[in-house]
């Protein structure tokens, strides 16, 4: 039985934090990094009715990167393999909402039962399993943070040149396309910027955990504001606070990291939900125009 | 005359046996009002599809000034019908119409000074300066739908192209977005080319009406093709064209989803 003290120093311990802090110094980069890539793509995601997708995307991950692990192969690109490959099957079969859905529920399970399977006859490490499916920035060491960082500035880049048609083909398909917008090409071009962004996320959160950095601060933005450049900001402050405040305070303690970052990712949509329905209430017109009700509220 | 803004000559359509029209020829002038109007399923929505180059003619050409139609346009303008914007879309009004204007550029979305005041006065000109800066979920189905008319004529462009776009609107805004419409026309001379199962709302703007029904078409004004004599021919059996106060009613089509009544809303033709 653990005692109440224990419980306590084991998820918040703050001794030798200095100390600690410094060796993890490129981790918490590194997760600010992922932090901006999970902001910016999370209002797509959630435009485009993509958070099951993000979630069937990451249990294929998860088997390219249970693959990579018995085969004695890089992980982080086992776990991209996986994850591309995933984002494109749904994008070029899926693309009417209902068929999508069908198809991850396919996937996904197939995808777990892979991965399981290639764990199963692994014969290293078992912390190394569970971190695929809880994440563990910390433990990746600094080459392969370089990759992730690597891959998300790419992804970032991809994001901000397609940012202002893929807005119009995701509010409004049949009209973008009528204005000669390649609707079909940025769809699956998405997908795979997505399948990028799902295999680096699980690195820090793990495959079952990726919504909490791809949806959930997009969604807490979303329920305050929007303005479209207000949206993404918030969401990338909102997914980078929980990221690096999740290494943080998980420092001490010796447990995944993952508990700390979803816990936080979530509080902030708490709050973000609350402060959207005061607005509401203290008038349609405030909650409208998304101008703070009279200086000195909000 | 000047050169027509969209084209289709021995046009034809059809899916498996059922073919839709055959030998279409269809001239549409600039500042020209056409209204396609028939049954459901008469493949007026597979013209529009024809048009926008997403639907394959099974003989015939159709150009757009004077090219042949390849996929969408800029110099589309392109009205669907009023569907309602997803709750929490973050999107305003303004940010709306803006897309009609720029939506097809790369890049991140910042608006040159002359944009804005393009999109300040498209927005004055539909009616929505009052809420330009509301999240379009928030908005009502008349203010999206007029708010879909200016990302539409934002651009100025040469082909309105609306599908059925006044459909689940109340009447006064029925009139205000069929005026909208109108007016791009004659203010601007874009060509207007209107799918719509009743007539009634834009009988007054009206140029020219491409009835299709039962594999047939006629192409003319009101008077010509909205006629009992007509519509029988069509149809291959008596029907009557009545017109009481200014409105046009159609009774007797076998096709029990009547062009021209008001209440068979929702419904639409397949593919």
């Amino acid at each position: 039985m653990l005692h109440t003290d224990d419980f306590w120093s084991q998820i918040f311990n703050f001794t030798d934090y200095g100390q600690l802090l410094l060796l993890v110094r490129n981790s918490i980069l590194a997760g600010a990094v992922l932090g901006v890539l999970g902001g910016l793509i999370g209002p797509f995601v959630v435009m485009r009715d993509l958070a099951f997708a993000v979630h069937g995307i990451s249990e294929l991950s998860f088997a390219g990167a249970a693959a990579a692990l018995l085969l004695g192969a890089n992980v982080v690109a086992g776990s991209m393999v996986g994850s591309i490959l995933a984002a494109l099957l749904i994008g070029v079969l899926g693309t009417r909402a209902r068929e999508r859905n069908s198809i991850i529920a396919v996937l996904m399970p197939f995808g777990l039962g892979l991965g399981i399977l290639f764990l199963a006859l692994y014969k290293g490490r078992s912390a190394n399993k569970f971190g695929l499916l809880t994440g563990q920035i910390v433990s990746v060491d600094d080459p392969q943070l370089m990759v992730l960082v690597v891959v998300a500035a790419i992804v970032i880049l991809g994001l901000l040149v397609v940012w202002r048609p893929l807005t119009f083909a995701s509010v409004d398909a049949d009209v973008a396309r009528a204005k000669g917008l390649p609707v079909v090409g940025l769809s699956i071009g998405f997908m795979a910027l997505l399948g990028l962004a799902t295999a680096v996320s699980i690195q820090v959160v793990g495959a079952l955990l990726v919504l909490s950095l791809l949806v959930t601060p997009a969604a807490a933005a979303m329920r305050v504001t929007s303005s479209p450049v207000l949206t993404p900001i918030l969401s990338v402050a909102f997914a980078v606070t929980s990221i690096v405040g999740g290494i943080l305070l998980a420092l001490g303690g010796g447990l995944p990291i993952s508990p700390y970052v979803t816990t936080i990712s979530f509080a902030i949509y708490l709050a973000c939900r609350m402060v959207g329905r005061q607005r509401a209430r203290t008038g349609a017109v405030d909650a409208r125009t998304l101008v703070p009700a009279g200086s000195g509220q909000l | 005359m000047s050169q027509a803004v969209l084209s289709l000559r021995q046009a034809s359509l059809g899916f498996g046996g059922r073919r839709l029209w055959q030998d279409l020829d269809l001239d549409v002038a600039p500042g020209e009002f056409l209204a396609v109007i028939g049954p459901n399923g008469t493949g007026k929505t597979s013209l529009l599809k024809t048009i926008l180059g997403q639907q394959t003619l099974t003989s015939g050409t159709v150009s757009l000034l004077g090219h042949p139609v390849n996929g969408g346009n800029g110099e589309i303008g392109y009205i669907p019908q009023q569907k309602l914007i997803d709750q929490g879309t973050p999107l305003r009004a303004r940010d709306l119409v803006t897309l009609g204007l720029s939506g097809k550029r790369w890049g991140l979305p910042f608006s040159s000074r002359e944009e804005r005041a393009r999109v300040d006065e498209t927005l004055a000109r539909v009616g929505a300066s009052d809420f330009a800066r509301s999240p379009v979920s928030h908005l009502s189905g008349g203010e999206q739908q007029r708010l879909r008319v200016g990302q539409a004529v934002v651009g100025n462009p040469r082909l309105l192209l609306c599908d059925e776009p006044l459909l689940s609107l109340d009447l006064a805004n029925q009139k205000a977005v069929s005026e909208l419409i109108n007016r791009q026309r004659i203010e601007f001379g874009a060509a207007v080319v209107f799918v719509t199962h009743d007539v009634n709302p834009i009988l007054d703007m009206v140029d020219r009406v491409l009835y299709l029904a039962a594999g047939r078409f006629r192409i003319g004004t009101p008077d010509e093709v909205l006629r009992s004599e007509v519509l029988s021919e069509m149809y291959g059996t008596p029907v009557d064209v009545l017109r009481s106060r200014g409105r046009i009613v159609v009774v007797g089509a076998p096709d029990e989803a009547a062009p021209h009544d008001h209440h068979a809303l929702g419904q639409r033709e397949a593919s």
